[in-house]
């Protein structure tokens, strides 16, 4: 019986618009979904749990929109969702102390999250989060086998490395060979339901803060050639004017 | 000023080139550059005793560094770097030690820098939709996306110090697969040729192989691509679910530019689009453009790549 944590965090569909105002992001009228990898992270989280038996508790950190995504998890299996309780921004160590807090008090073995969020794209939180409980750490995962132990796939240079890994532990997952499920009609009904358990937390202040959000500077309009024949105009300007080849 | 260790970056074996992209940066974070190189045997660091920008170098010596283990590699240079901001490269693999050392050093990190001006860092967010501004304060950890700062010149010298740093692996490797193919990754090239739906069939890939082999590049792709077709692998895919790239060069051939794609190589230093249709939106963001089809224009290009390289 293992005790599994999936982090799950709330983020704009990729297909928003960005919009900024007073040099902040706009989120209010952008479509929230589930980061990308989160997927994975949960399908991993529920096939560790078939294989193993154990319960699968997804946690998120956010305000009460964030529940959406606690209740999405739900529907495709998670036994438990918990949502820490804050709106204030944290940088990667306020962050990181709040989750592994609450991953050592509440006794979680194994933790899956995202290789990196869609919107922060740091990945970091994995990592940080098993160095922050002395645990090892397993990231960009591709594939994971639970006959015989446990053993993940991750990149290495100049293929893949396969590792055994054991609990206690971090593993951060990137898109695999898995297909995620789908939610059923009778897994949407009990999401419905379904009690999100709220913790209130304090985090330590921040030493890294936010300035300001902004647009990308635009970049200068290229030059666009009409017919195959013109890539030889392109190979002269790659080297003439952008000297890269 | 702040002192500041840079982590070098190993690539096949060797002091990869954009540990000197990192030295620069470390010199506008602050002084006092301490290069710090992750070896198996010393001789690693004597290829790069004459890089400049830094003030000591040190060979940190540990069998812990033969292969990728996050949790051993943090505590090993932690054990030997000194107090100061940590600067390590953007890779994947880096990113994740950054985050491991700065969650040891109960300090935060900041991923993915591509400027910096003082204590004030930008970085990317919403796949690079918006860039962030952070203030830092105090020590932290940070990366940097290769091809963004020059690189210090290698016409210094200084002196190496080796240290035993030691490290307790947290996992171990089973097996190291090689690739099938033995094509370079797109994650660790700098020239990329990509192919997307456009190409029509997998087969087609060749082509852009054979302008691939040309320039020393790797050959990418969309999602579309990799989910149509079996023979393209998930670890060609660049974009929001595959692979975040930042080359010198991207060719992106028969690719529409779909917000997905840009957002893993739209901070590409130099992007060329090749597409029949000239709406396509990867025009938008390409420095160079050609309104064709592959069929017409790869054959050109790969003659003239050739005339010109070889
Ligand atoms: C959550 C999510 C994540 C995603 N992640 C990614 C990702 O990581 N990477 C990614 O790429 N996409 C991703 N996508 C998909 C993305 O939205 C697009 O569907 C995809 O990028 C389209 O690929 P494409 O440009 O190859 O195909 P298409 O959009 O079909 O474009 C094909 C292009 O080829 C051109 N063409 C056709 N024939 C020729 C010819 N003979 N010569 C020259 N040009 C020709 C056409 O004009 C067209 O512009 C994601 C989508 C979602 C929802
Ligand atoms: N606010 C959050 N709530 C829950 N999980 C999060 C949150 N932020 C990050 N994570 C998890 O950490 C992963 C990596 O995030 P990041 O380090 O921000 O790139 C995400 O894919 C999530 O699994």
């Amino acid at each position: 019986m293992v005790k599994i944590a999936v982090l799950v965090k709330q983020v704009p569909d990729t297909n928003s618009k960005i919009q900024i105002s007073n040099d902040r992001v706009d989120l209010s009228s952008v479509k929230m979904v589930m980061s990308p990898f989160d997927e994975f992270a949960v399908e991993n989280a529920l096939l560790h749990k078939e294989a193993v038996g154990g319960t699968v508790t997804a946690i998120t950190v956010g305000g009460n929109s964030a529940d959406k995504v606690l209740k999405d998890a739900k529907a495709i299996g998670v036994d438990e969702i918990v949502r820490l309780d804050c709106t204030e921004y944290m940088d990667s160590n306020a962050f990181q102390t709040v989750i592994s807090g609450v991953i050592s008090q509440d006794g979680y073995e194994v933790v899956y999250c995202g290789k990196s969020s869609a919107d922060t794209g740091s990945g970091s939180t994995g990592p940080g989060v098993a160095e922050k409980l002395g645990w090892a750490s397993v990231s960009n995962v591709t594939d994971i086998q639970f006959t015989d132990g446990m053993t993940v796939t991750v990149p290495a240079e100049g293929g893949n490395a396969i590792i055994n890994v054991s609990a206690p532990l971090v593993v951060s997952c990137d898109k695999g060979s898995i297909k995620v499920r789908k939610p059923n009609v009778k897994g949407i009904m009990m999401a419905k339901r379904a009690q999100v358990d709220v913790k209130s937390v304090s985090p330590n202040p921040s030493n890294v803060t936010v300035v300001s959000q902004t647009m990308p500077a635009d970049k200068p309009a290229g030059k666009k050639f009409e017919g195959g024949q013109s890539a030889e105009t392109v190979v002269q300007l790659l080297r003439e004017e952008a000297n890269i080849i | 000023m702040t002192d500041t260790v840079v982590i070098a970056e190993i690539n096949k074996g060797k002091v990869s080139p954009t540990t000197n992209e990192l030295i620069s940066a470390a010199n506008n974070l602050g002084s006092n550059c301490t290069l710090v190189i992750p070896c198996t045997d010393s001789s690693l660091a004597d290829q790069v005793s004459n890089i400049s920008g830094v003030g000591k170098i040190i060979a940190a010596k540990s069998s812990v560094f033969t292969n990728y283990d996050a949790a051993g590699w943090a505590q090993a240079l932690d054990s030997v770097a000194p107090q100061g901001i940590i600067v390590t490269a953007a890779s994947a693999q880096s990113k994740d030690l950054a985050a491991r050392i700065a969650a040891r050093r109960n300090v935060s990190v900041v991923q993915d820098v591509i400027s910096i001006d003082g204590t004030t860092l930008s970085t990317p967010i919403y796949s690079g939709k918006a860039i962030e501004k952070v203030a830092i304060n105090g020590n932290v950890v940070v990366s940097i996306r290769p091809n963004v700062f020059p690189g210090v010149s290698n016409d210094g010298s200084c002196d190496i110090q080796v240290i035993d740093a030691s490290g307790d692996l947290a996992t171990a490797v089973k097996e190291l697969v090689e690739r099938a193919s033995t094509r370079l990754d797109v994650s660790e090239a700098n020239i990329i040729i990509s192919g997307g739906r456009g190409m029509g069939s997998p087969d087609n890939f060749s082509h852009l192989e054979a302008i691939a082999d040309t320039l020393g590049a790797a050959v990418g792709a969309s999602r579309a691509a990799v989910d149509t077709w079996d023979d393209i692998p998930h670890s060609m895919q660049v974009g929001q679910t595959g692979k975040t790239v930042n080359p010198n060069l991207y060719i992106a051939v028969g690719i529409s530019g779909a917000i997905q794609h840009l957002a893993g190589m739209r901070s590409s230093k130099y992007i060329v689009a090749i597409n029949k249709d000239a709406d396509a939106p990867i025009f938008q963001y390409a420095d160079y453009g050609i309104v064709s089809t592959w069929e017409e224009a790869l054959p050109v290009l790969s003659s003239a790549l050739s005339n010109m390289l070889s």
